[in-house]
């Protein structure tokens, strides 16, 4: 059986926490903006996600963490319409991935630019605006105001013209949420975001985007950083090729979730994660424990 | 007395060849760009080798050079995007592969020909000179093509080639696009075949946008530099080529590389002669 976020039914011990009893928010669930029942996807022969089961709900900041090779990247692709699944339902936005381009904006890792290009931060955020222009259309009035506008909220307004590749990591980051912005999208797909970008650069961005899911947005991003998935994202999904747990972070981001995650790499010391490098402990396959809790996709 | 500039003018041949090197110029530096951001600088070596075998079969045919030469150029190209996008070769091996097999067709298909009467040198290194007027329409009209789609479709080229992903994932028909710029490669390499000839003209197309990149990190200046470069160099090679007596095609770039070579050395950006180590 399936089970999404909101029908989640969560040990006792671990329900005491500030967010809303599942049983309540389920009544208020709005239609998820994106769903994935049962999907397998991966490169070559090597599935990278296995009966991935989740649903993504609007107005929601949800952060995908899990190690390296744990699938958040894959995930994020088969959501954009990148990766064809090899099995499996994916709707995003009431269609089949891809259908609905025009209302997503994807931002890819940083490893996957090339920064030597000749675009100015002006130009990279105004590339937002082309799908919706298409061919022959020059920018016009309204396009230059979404993308200064975008620029001036992610505080890039004095970098208008400086190429791309000179700009520090924070800033790309910056101009790329720019020009996600400046698309106006109903749904977010991040890939590590605030992956290498200084604290301030990370709470501007985060602020942004917590400001897009108030307004109905879709948030989706990749992170490794557990700290900030547990203290600024609502839900949390925890990948390690199948769903570990996923649900609200104050719930889903325990112990032995991360345990799981990490397959004992990880040693947590009260709000602090840190990974290990040698698993001493590492008895078992990531993943692969039958355990209590219910968030656990059955393998069929 | 002589004057060097305006005598040659005097001969309708050489009028004709300025007219084309320049036509020329400017459309191999429009796609040059969009080649070397892309990283297919080698793409254009293997597609001209490929147009070889189409030229000589156009000739068996008794068919326009530019047809057979459209064909193989296109195909190729094609071909090399299908083959590479099914990941179990890489690009550039897939290129190594086609470019020689390609070239090899051509060589032996012409070796076939009993009583040929042209020239095997004049393909491989052009022939501007030799340039008619059914040539220069023919080559105005194909290099108006590929400017007129490049000129509709250069925000989607510049997006999909700056970021793929993204571009793809914001609904922009990214394989479709690639498809797309391989044809107007294999277009550009044919308007530029007789003018310099198969293995000179990825010269044509990759050193004007080359120069350009020293100079720029702009993408509207790279192409316009690209174009200045790929206009004046031509001309300034004709010119050369024809009170030292040289071949046409190799003095162009060879005055094509001399700019890259100087503007390397002593560009105002990225020179070597700059006294800061470093461009910011």
């Amino acid at each position: 059986m399936l089970h999404r976020p909101g029908r989640l039914t969560y040990p006792s011990a671990m329900t005491s926490i500030e967010s809303p009893a599942p049983r309540a928010a389920d009544q208020a669930v709005p239609s998820p903006s994106v769903r994935l029942t049962d999907v397998t996807a991966g490169y070559a022969d090597r599935p990278a996600i296995s009966d991935v089961s989740l649903d993504f709900r609007p107005g929601r900041l949800t952060a995908v963490f899990g190690p390296n090779g744990g699938g958040k990247s894959t995930l994020l692709k088969v959501i954009a319409g990148l990766l064809r699944p090899w099995s499996g339902e994916v709707a995003v936005l009431g269609a089949p991935p891809g259908e609905a381009a025009h209302r997503v904006a994807y931002v890819p890792q940083a490893e996957s630019v090339d920064w030597g290009f000749p675009v100015s931060a002006w130009d990279v955020a105004m590339m937002g605006r082309y799908p919706a222009l298409g061919p022959l259309r020059r920018p016009r009035t309204e396009d230059r105001d979404a993308v200064a506008a975008a620029l001036e909220q992610v505080g890039m307004a004095a970098h208008l013209r400086t190429q791309i590749g000179s700009l520090s990591g924070g800033q790309r980051r910056r101009v790329f949420l720019a020009r996600a912005l400046a698309a106006t999208p109903d749904l977010y797909l991040l890939d590590e975001p605030v992956t290498g970008v200084d604290i301030t650069t990370q709470e501007d961005l985060l602020d942004l985007l917590e400001a897009e899911t108030r307004r109905g947005r879709t948030v989706i991003a990749t992170t490794h950083d557990l700290a900030c998935a547990a203290s600024r994202f609502q839900d949390v999904v925890a990948l390690n090729r199948i769903v570990v747990a996923n649900g609200p972070s104050s719930l889903v981001l325990d112990q032995d979730v991360l345990r799981r995650t990490y397959g004992g790499h990880l040693l947590v010391l009260g709000e602090q994660a840190i990974l290990l490098d040698d698993a001493h402990h590492h008895d078992q396959p990531p993943g692969a424990e039958v355990h209590h809790h219910d968030d656990v996709p059955e393998r069929r | 007395m002589l004057d060097p500039i305006v005598d040659p003018l005097a001969y309708a041949f050489f009028v004709r060849a300025l007219a084309a090197a320049a036509i020329v110029g400017v459309v191999c530096s429009v796609v040059g760009c969009y080649m070397v951001l892309r990283g297919l600088a080698f793409m254009g070596d293997a597609i001209s080798h490929a147009a070889f075998p189409g030229v000589v079969a156009a000739y068996l045919l008794k068919v326009p050079f530019y047809l057979g030469a459209v064909v193989a150029a296109v195909g190729t190209a094609l071909l090399i995007g299908r083959i590479s996008r099914r990941g179990n070769l890489r690009g550039d091996t897939v290129i190594g592969v086609l470019f020689a097999g390609m070239f090899a067709l051509g060589v032996f298909m012409f070796s076939t020909i009993r009583n040929y009467v042209g020239d095997l040198f004049g393909f491989l290194f052009g022939e501007i000179l030799a340039i008619s007027t059914a040539d220069l329409v023919a080559l105005s009209v194909l290099g108006a093509i590929v400017l007129a789609i490049v000129a509709l479709l250069w925000k989607e080229l510049l997006y999909a080639t700056f970021d793929p992903l993204g571009a793809a994932a914001s609904g922009l028909r990214v394989g479709l696009l690639d498809d797309l710029f391989l044809a107007l490669i294999a277009l550009t390499i044919v308007v530029s075949l007789q003018a310099v000839g198969i293995i000179l003209v990825v010269a044509m197309l990759v050193t004007p946008a080359a120069t350009a990149q020293l100079l720029t990190q702009r993408f509207g200046r790279l192409i316009a530099i690209a174009v200045a470069i790929g206009i004046a160099c031509p001309i300034a090679g004709l010119y050369l080529s024809f009170w030292l007596d040289t071949a046409s095609g190799a003095t162009i770039v060879l005055v094509e590389t001399a700019v890259f070579l100087a503007i390397l050395v002593a560009g105002p950006r990225t020179g070597w002669l700059r006294p800061r180590a470093r461009a910011g």
